[in-house]
């Protein structure tokens, strides 16, 4: 035991005695990983709570067999099964956007991790402008989304790529809006100041309205149900990934998850208070707070119809960005008068 | 974009009907998409060649024929009671439905009278089935909608359904329960005690299904005004079922033309106003409760005796024709047979309701969305099997 004490502490003085040259990119580099592995695990997990969790709601019981108990090993066998794949590229796409487009789809739900507070130290930066660059990293994804509906050079692809351009593009504002309220209240943008100013009292509490915006105008973000028009089944097959397969769809499916569980990760640390909490350690309150919201969501999607585009145009032009605008004078107001 | 927009039909551009009113005047805004018959939506292998401006239906031509396999002719060769597992393989989804129309159209051209048990029977069955079908058209509809759920819910309950079936005939979707002269065999022990436990389950479970569904506002905004159908354009398309009822036409062959005892029996037939996906919907969930209604009251003067009449051992109709309707779930289920005097039909015509209801779909859809034409091909409820024959 003595033996492995010395040897990490020898690590961690070798590490901090490096060259400041090498130590910030290594430094960089390894946060990079730990952010990607916890991802990883999460989406791993977060497919197989949402396999269990729909069975549960549809009086099944989900993956049984492989891996006892409740076929926790299910995931793992199935990526094992997209990573053996056969890597088509159909004639007659745009080779480069569709090759691109699974990652450009993966990255910005990797990005915003940079600025979400695991715990008052376990960050990977504590930016100032942090929910500025959450908003702008999320808008990011649609990229993505339109260079594979796109490049696939396949109808129906192109038409959920078109409604997600939309759809993104207009529960973006109302997604920004919303958080407004709760940066007025807070004086910061930077996640750790928000949590901090929610010592006394969850935002959730105090902008009720700015929460259930953010929730639907997230859902929207994310295409899940009612929201789920980019990749409507029944409508478009499978929307701007029908061409897709093997690894390339797996890596749609990796920023599907990897995107809801950063929205759900936000809106802990905004609404919820994040990491703080009585008795346990922070990261165990961050957990349970964003698998909160992860399952809210899920609960939401295996109960609702999905809405019509046109329809959910209206609902985010009409509905979403007025009552955010209101939210936000009568913050306004409140601040002014307290 | 004349390239986007070359589609080849399934026939081989055969149907010069389709390739003039679809393909040609491909607006320059507009694309031509091919909606299955590989596709989620189109239950089946139906083909629905949309024109699209954006999201918004130009126009929209159903293209079938992709499951024909000439039952019609088939039936030609052999035996009249040969005949009967093939109806099980027409609508699939209401096999119990088809056997009765066809054994129906044969007594009634050799004037065969059924016992009381036998028909009271049929009408259980039939009703059963009825439940059945509507519960596969009320779990497909929902997951049309996005609503998956509900798909797995009617499947739960249609497995009861099922069940009582395997009871009886020892199938579970191809019977071959009916035959001509009455059916197969009595009901087995137990079943009226488990129907009657069925009645009560479902009772229940269409109330869960109402708070999970009709309710919801989401599915309301979806359905109520999508792809309305008037009676006259129902009547002219000669559309049957609650596909007709929906418009607001009581017109119900169980009331209009009774067969088996289904004139001694207590229920009402469910009608809509406004004829679109929403009033489409209703009727079929109304219709759920009737059937309910008419198992229970057959449940409980179901007579004894015998369950077949005294027919020959080789069933040799007089030379004739005869034109027999039934109430099949989907709509008005007639079947047309001529007989030489030999012992096969010399021709059978199946008029299969969906083939007729099919048609409101290039009628109610044009300047409708995607979604929309995805919910009126649920709303009317096709079987491919029974369209194509």
């Amino acid at each position: 035991m003595a033996a492995v004490a010395d040897a990490w502490r020898a690590l961690v003085d070798w590490y901090f005695a490096l060259p400041p040259v090498v130590l910030v990119p290594l430094a960089g580099l390894l946060k990079v990983l730990a952010v990607f592995g916890w991802i990883v695990l999460n989406v791993l997990i977060l497919i197989w709570l949402e396999r269990k969790f729909s069975g549960r709601m549809q009086s099944r019981l989900g993956p049984m067999r492989v891996g006892r108990p409740h076929g926790w090993a299910q995931t793992i066998a199935d990526t094992i099964k997209l990573l053996v794949k056969e890597d088509v590229i159909p004639r007659g796409v745009d080779r480069w956007l569709y090759v691109i487009a699974p990652a450009v789809v993966f990255t910005p739900a990797l990005l915003v991790w940079a600025v979400v507070p695991f715990t008052r130290n376990w960050i990977v930066s504590d930016l100032n402008v942090a929910l500025v660059y959450v908003a702008a990293a999320g808008s990011l994804a649609v990229l993505g989304i339109f260079m594979s509906g796109w490049g696939s050079n396949n109808k129906w692809s192109l038409l959920g790529a078109m409604r997600a351009a939309a759809q993104i593009i207009s529960y973006e504002v109302p997604s920004v809006l919303s958080l407004m309220g709760v940066v007025m209240i807070a004086g910061s943008l930077s996640l750790q100041g928000i949590v901090a100013a929610q010592h006394r009292v969850w935002f959730i509490f105090l902008q009720p309205l700015g929460f259930i915006i953010y929730l639907i105008a997230t859902l929207a973000e994310l295409n899940r149900t009612p929201f789920d028009l980019t990749e409507a089944e029944s409508e478009l097959v499978a929307g701007f990934n029908t061409e897709y397969s093997g690894l390339r769809w797996a890596f749609f499916f990796l920023g599907e998850y990897a995107n809801l569980l950063a929205a759900s990760a936000i809106a802990a640390t905004v609404f919820l208070g994040g990491w703080s909490g009585p008795f346990l350690p922070g990261i165990v309150w961050f957990v349970l707070k964003t698998y909160f919201f992860v399952i809210l969501i899920m609960w939401i999607k295996w109960t609702m119809p999905r809405i019509r585009i046109d329809q959910m145009m209206e609902v985010g032009w009409k509905f979403l960005i007025p009552a955010a605008l209101v939210n936000i004078a009568i913050t306004g107001l409140v601040l002014l008068v307290v | 974009m004349a390239e986007l927009n070359d589609l080849r039909l399934a026939t081989g551009g055969e149907k010069p009907e389709l390739r003039d009113v679809v393909t040609k005047d491909v607006g320059e805004e507009e694309i031509l998409v091919s909606m299955g018959p590989q596709h989620p939506a189109t239950h089946g292998v139906l083909r629905v060649v949309l024109k699209l401006s954006g999201e918004t239906i130009v126009d929209a031509y159903p293209d079938i024929g992709y499951l024909h396999r000439g039952v019609e002719k088939i039936a030609e060769g052999w035996t009249y009671p040969q005949f009967v597992p093939m109806t099980d393989r027409l609508d699939y989804v209401a096999a119990m439905s088809n056997e009765l129309a066809y054994v129906l159209a044969v007594e009634r051209l050799m004037n065969i009278e059924v016992p009381p048990r036998a028909a009271y029977i049929r009408v259980i069955m039939a009703e059963l089935q009825r439940i059945a079908s509507h519960l596969v058209w009320l779990g497909a509809f929902g997951t049309d909608m996005g609503a998956v759920t509900l798909f797995l819910y009617c499947f739960r309950e249609r497995e009861k359904i099922i069940e009582l079936f395997e009871m009886a005939s020892g199938a579970r979707l191809t019977y071959s329960y009916m035959r001509i002269g009455g059916v197969r065999n009595d009901l087995p022990d137990g079943f009226v005690e488990k129907a009657r436990d069925f009645v009560k389950l479902m009772r229940q479970r269409l109330k869960e299904y109402d708070d999970l569904f009709t309710g919801n506002r989401i599915f309301e905004a979806r359905t109520k005004g999508i792809g309305p159908l008037t009676a006259e354009q129902a009547i002219a398309l000669s559309a049957t079922g609650p596909t007709l009822r929906g418009s607001g036409v009581a017109y119900d062959v169980r009331r209009a033309e009774p067969y088996l005892i289904y004139d001694q029996l207590d229920f009402e037939v469910p009608v809509g106003k406004n004829g679109d996906t929403y009033d489409r919907y209703l009727c079929r969930m109304k219709e759920m409760r009737e059937s309910l209604k008419i198992i229970e009251q057959c449940l409980d003067a179901l007579p004894g005796g015998e369950v077949m009449a005294k027919v020959p051992k080789v069933i040799k109709p007089p030379a004739g024709e005869v034109y027999s309707l039934t109430e099949a779930p989907r709509g008005a289920l007639g079947v047309y047979l001529v007989s030489d005097g030999s012992a096969n039909p010399y021709r059978l015509h199946w008029r299969a309701p969906t083939f007729a209801n099919l048609q409101i779909v290039r009628e109610t859809t044009r300047g409708f969305k995607i979604a929309d034409a995805v919910a009126v091909i649920g709303s009317v409820d096709i079987v491919l099997g029974e369209v194509d024959r």
